[in-house]
């Protein structure tokens, strides 16, 4: 399964089925964070149920405290 | 003479042009932070002739901040400069028309209730969270924009809050981040902060010229080094019940008036200060503590500094202390007490 992060080629070597489960493949957890799945912004509470499939487009943002 | 030149070449950019520079010389700016990205912001809006400028910072200039930190330099390091106080003299160098009000204090919600009215925009250049959201509320108290900015190794983040328009802070963020990603732990490339300050400062000036409509809009972030950028429209995540922005609650502005400790993160240090009501005389504490032969014991008008194996004091004007070589608010509030009172 091959998706897109920010622009960049990801291939998943297990399956992946929500976006929730993305991101702990992705180590992005612990972070907060904006999602853009397909050109669409999620909302946190969808993160649980967005399914996702081959090809599928993300941009995610996450919030950072330096300065 | 002077004075015709000096705006030229940004009065001859049209949606700026005589009327956008008049009212950018009649403009507050509040820069909360004078790190990296307020050193940063700062000298572009002083050098574009803002009329006046409040600098907000609870720090001295180290060594480690010379990197990146544009407006200090090895003398302030040696003299243990409060960053507000260098980055003033700096920044009158390059304009001495521009009104800069240099304040040296860990910002608050005091700090900010008793200025946000007459300010016309604030830039957040602080390297925390805590803060942030204060400046989040306070800002939709008092109807003012703020920008985010924030950035971390060569990754930047910034969004322009506009209340009653734009989502907050709150509305964005679910939680506080806590993976330990800070500037002291992954370090920072400069060209990221100078990233983040060119959104920031860009939006700041369409906000004082009044050309709302060009505003990003977006929520923008880049991986300089991975050569990626990101642009989120992120209008649809305004939260109709959100405390700050939506029901004018502030959560963010509750505060109780006591002794408060944070610990600075990835700085192995405490900083305690004291409730608001309680009276610090600088003058003769200083006395004082010349008395008892302390080991490398310095003093500034601003500060005094020294040591207690294994530890490194720092005592502001206004009481508030910086204890280097421990994360542990007890051990440190035990030292505070001792010297501090
Ligand atoms: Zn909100």
């Amino acid at each position: 399964m091959k998706i897109r992060v920010n622009g960049e080629g990801v291939q998943l070597k297990q399956p992946i089925q929500t976006v929730e489960e993305l991101l702990h493949h992705l180590n992005l957890e612990k972070k907060s964070l904006i999602i853009e799945h397909n050109h669409i912004i999620l909302k946190k509470d969808q993160h649980r149920e967005s399914q996702v499939s081959d090809g599928d487009q993300f941009e995610i943002v996450h919030f950072v405290g330096g300065g | 003479m002077l004075s015709d030149n000096r705006y030229h070449r940004q009065m001859l950019f049209e949606p700026i042009g005589e009327a956008g520079q008049r009212s950018i010389q009649e403009s507050h700016v509040l820069i909360i932070g004078v790190g990296a990205l307020g050193s940063s912001s700062s000298e572009m809006l002083v050098r574009a002739g803002v009329g006046k400028i409040t600098l907000m910072d609870r720090d001295y200039v180290e060594e480690s901040n010379l990197q990146r930190q544009q407006l200090f330099s090895e003398e302030d390091v040696k003299n243990q400069t409060p960053k507000v106080i260098a980055a003033k003299n700096r920044l009158q160098a390059i304009n001495s028309h521009t009104i800069i009000e240099a304040k040296v204090i860990d910002v608050g919600v005091e700090e900010l209730d008793s200025i946000a009215e007459e300010v016309d925009v604030i830039i957040d250049a602080t390297d925390n969270f805590d803060t942030r959201l204060i400046i989040n509320d306070i800002c939709q108290k008092y109807r003012k924009p703020w920008v985010y900015g924030a950035c971390v190794a060569s990754y930047g983040v910034t969004f322009t809050v506009l209340p009653d328009e734009t989502p907050c802070l709150q509305c964005l963020m679910d939680h506080i981040p806590n993976d330990g990603a800070t500037c002291d732990t992954v370090g920072i490339i400069s060209p990221a902060v100078q990233m983040v300050v060119a959104h920031q400062v860009t939006e700041v000036i369409k906000l004082l010229t009044d050309n709302q409509d060009a505003l990003s809009g977006k929520l923008i972030a880049f991986d300089l080094w991975k050569n990626q950028q990101m642009e989120l429209k992120v209008a649809t995540l305004k939260d109709e019940n959100c405390p700050s922005c939506s029901q004018a609650k502030y959560p963010n502005l509750e505060y109780q008036a006591q002794v408060k400790t944070a610990v600075l993160c990835g700085r192995n240090t405490v900083q305690i200060r004291a409730g608001t009501q309680k009276n610090f005389h600088f003058i003769q504490f200083k006395e004082h503590l010349k008395d008892l032969n302390l080991t490398n014991f310095f003093s500034n008008p601003y500060l005094v500094s020294f040591e207690i194996d294994p530890f490194r004091i720092v005592v502001f004007k206004d009481g508030r202390t910086l204890i280097h070589g421990t994360k542990n608010p007890q051990e440190a509030k035990k030292l505070y007490y001792r010297f501090v009172g």
